[in-house]
């Protein structure tokens, strides 16, 4: 084990991927020989040569068209999109194109080396074009998978398995811990199942449901209740599409009680289309409304980001009244 | 019209023509030492406007200068400069009717300045007070006002471009006297928007000037991991506009241009595009570390073409300028930029209603709903929210 930040883990989980499989190649605006506006490429240039990572022209679309090419000739491109707010140049080559790969052609052809990086989210004074979640735009979209890593050793083991899955999937990562979030990381080469949630918690008063960097606020609120002698059952998803249905709903059975917690805003947010679901297969189990505590249905504003946020207290409150339902 | 009536040239054998075939001069008027090149024309300028245009290079310069410190010692969250594209910004500003309307990328802080932008309303702007016309919502250097005709900035690059076709197609429908001036840089000149918006303004000949300032870098990329052959003055003429390349740290160079570019536009009601070659002598932004991926002597060989001091020379060889007149305007501006940012940095921050207005024309039952949410929340733990803390019956 090395104790190491998100970013780290994440160069190094790219480094392994690289190095195991010529195939592997990382691309996006910047991060060649800089090493990509947050470092997560550092190095990668000087070891595996500008062939395999290198500095594309200021243009998401052709990132990520590009990016399909080579993948449906067998590479196993790695696309980074410098942030999340900008992945909307690319939504046409992403939706429409990289998710149905496979099924319009009959598996005649298939994009499923691709593996699109970005960083996501706010708490970082970033204003509304350098702090959006828009995971639930993508999770709409059959044929693509959707992951979201919470610290860095879950990061790690969850890009490898997403490089080496084939399948498209969009990696979301919280760059709000990027240099915050700090742990022990497994040496060498590991991966996390897709589609796995982790029971981070075990709890038997009400399931907490989140992912990402919502987690550590979660957990937070979390400890504030266990002080009230509430017991919080924690769960991190980690992949949001195809997701793990099966263990938030025995968690559900066991705990009578689901709160879900997102940063991106409530309306059309995933949170509602997991709360659906599981009212769907635990409705005679449920002792409370499913709740969901998220953004506001506003663009993420720079000055009152607090207010905004879906943060550790307005989740505190939320299980107070679930509980208390 | 565009004139399809020449007959289509044949020939018999396959031949390539080059993608660097076509190679733009560069027009330029002003030497290093302030003098004039040989035969070349000056363009319309009287002594106030040319002293107009000097104030604002040195009030951006200042402004600049001490908003990286802020930033550094934490006082605003982040900034962009425009140092060593002054001339780019501000010879194109200067060219323009103050109707025009401005479609910035974010580095042109220094024409919004030519048009009257207040010392005051850039403070604002950059600390998100009450007082910020754009109520806080985006990062600093964010700026626009529609009484001075610019169109507010949105982070996404390129994105003003297909916009700024048809700003300037609805200008040419109502027959206005403005054409639409749109900047950006040769990075965002890979964005799809640029090519989806040239080709627009071409096709439906929109009144609308292109204004690429090439200033070598988009964060660490190099212009030539940006493009290949010359430029993107080539781009233009692909697309069917007219084209000018122009020496971008020559105020009186782009000063031309872009008065002869804004002739046509609004004669024949039709787009050109302006290619400054320029250099960005600063960080991208705040965020940015130049010296992970270019070399200091790089940057001193620019510093000798700095555009600023270039036009200064100009000045004074004109008996309009002097080494005190100079030294006073910078101190001048110095002392007003630090006063107002103590003014700016202790009013307060926006009203806590405004995160839920302007998101529609009218604040919707659910968003108001969320609002009170809000409130109860900020009543809860007033030591968290301590920003609006007490403001919630706002």
């Amino acid at each position: 084990m090395a104790k190491m930040n998100l970013l780290q883990a994440i160069n190094e989980a790219l480094d392994i991927a690289m190095g195991n499989d010529d195939t592997v190649v990382v691309f996006g605006e910047d991060v060649g020989h800089f090493g990509g506006v947050f470092r997560a490429t550092a190095k990668l240039q000087d070891k595996f040569g500008k062939d395999r990572c290198f500095n594309t022209p200021l243009t998401e679309q052709g990132i990520i068209g590009f990016a399909n090419g080579m993948a449906a000739q067998g590479m196993r491109p790695v696309a980074e999109i410098q942030f999340a707010d900008y992945i909307f140049p690319a939504f046409d080559q992403i939706v429409n194109e990289t998710a149905k790969f496979r099924y319009r052609s009959g598996n005649e052809f298939d994009v499923g080396g691709l593996t699109i990086r970005t960083p996501y989210g706010g708490g970082i004074a970033g204003g509304h074009y350098h702090s959006q979640s828009p995971e639930a735009y993508f999770t709409q979209t059959p044929g693509l998978k959707v992951v979201v890593p919470r610290n860095p050793e879950q990061a790690k083991g969850l890009l490898l398995a997403s490089i080496r899955d084939n399948n498209p999937v969009i990696f979301f990562e919280p760059k709000r811990l990027y240099r915050a979030s700090v742990g022990e990381v497994p040496e060498g080469d590991y991966e996390i199942p897709l589609s796995a949630a982790e029971v981070v918690k075990t709890g038997s008063d009400i399931t907490l449901l989140g992912w990402g960097a919502q987690m550590e606020l979660i957990e937070a609120a979390a400890k504030r209740a266990e002080n009230d002698g509430i017991s919080c059952e924690i769960i991190d998803l980690r992949t949001l599409m195809p997701w793990d249905v099966d263990t938030v709903a025995q968690s559900v059975i066991n705990t009578g009680r689901l709160l879900i917690s997102h940063e991106a805003p409530l309306s059309g947010g995933f949170a509602g289309e997991i709360a659906a679901t599981i009212q769907e297969q635990c409705f005679l189990y449920l002792e409370a409304p499913i709740a969901r505590v998220c953004g506001l249905d506003t663009p993420y504003p720079l000055s009152l980001e607090k207010e905004h946020m879906a943060n550790e207290h307005k989740i505190f409150e939320a299980i107070k009244t679930c509980v208390n339902f | 019209m565009t004139d399809n009536s020449a007959q289509p040239q044949h020939c018999t054998e396959a031949t390539l023509v080059d993608g660097h075939a076509l190679v733009f001069p560069t027009l330029r008027v002003l030497q290093a030492d302030g003098s004039l090149y040989e035969q070349a024309q000056l363009p319309q300028i009287d002594k106030a406007s040319a002293l107009k245009i000097y104030h604002s290079c040195v009030f951006t310069r200042v402004l600049d200068e001490r908003m990286l410190a802020a930033q550094r010692q934490g006082r605003i969250s982040f900034y962009m400069t425009c140092t060593g594209e002054e001339a780019a910004v501000l010879g194109a500003a200067a060219a323009l009717d103050d109707a025009d309307m401005i479609m910035a990328q974010y580095r042109e802080h220094a024409a919004l300045h030519y048009r009257g932008f207040t010392l005051e309303q850039f403070m604002n702007q950059m600390f998100s007070n009450i007082n910020d016309l754009g109520k806080g919502r985006q990062m600093p250097i964010h700026y626009g006002s529609k009484a001075l005709h610019y169109m507010t900035i949105s982070s996404p690059l390129g994105t003003q471009i297909p916009q700024a076709a048809g700003y300037a197609y609805g200008q040419k429908m109502r027959g206005e006297d403005n054409v639409t001036i749109c900047f950006f840089g040769e990075g965002a000149a890979s964005e799809g928007d640029f090519h989806a918006g040239l080709n627009m303004a071409a096709v439906h000949q929109a009144p609308v000037i292109f204004f690429c300032r090439n200033n070598g870098y988009a964060i660490s990329t190099p212009a030539e991991e940006q493009y290949a052959g010359d430029g993107i003055a080539p781009r233009g003429v692909g697309y069917g506009i007219k084209t000018i390349r122009v020496d971008g740290n020559d105020m009186l160079a782009v000063l031309a241009a872009t008065q002869l570019a804004r002739q046509v536009a609004l004669e024949q009601q039709c787009p050109v595009l302006i290619e400054a070659m320029s250099y960005r002598l600063g960080a991208h932004s705040s965020s940015d570390d130049p010296s992970g991926y270019r070399s200091k002597e790089e940057e001193q060989k620019w510093r000798e073409h700095d555009p600023v001091l270039r036009y200064k020379l100009w000045l004074q060889a004109q008996g309009w300028w002097s080494e005190s007149d100079d030294e006073a305007l910078y101190q001048q501006y110095k002392q007003e930029v630090l006063a107002a940012v103590k003014v700016a940095e202790v009013l307060p921050m926006p009203e806590l209603s405004t995160l839920v207005t302007d998101v529609y024309d009218e604040v919707p039952k659910h968003l108001s709903e969320q609002l009170e949410q809000v409130k109860t929340q900020v009543q809860q733990y007033p030591e968290y929210y301590r920003a609006t803390a007490g403001k919630e019956h706002l």
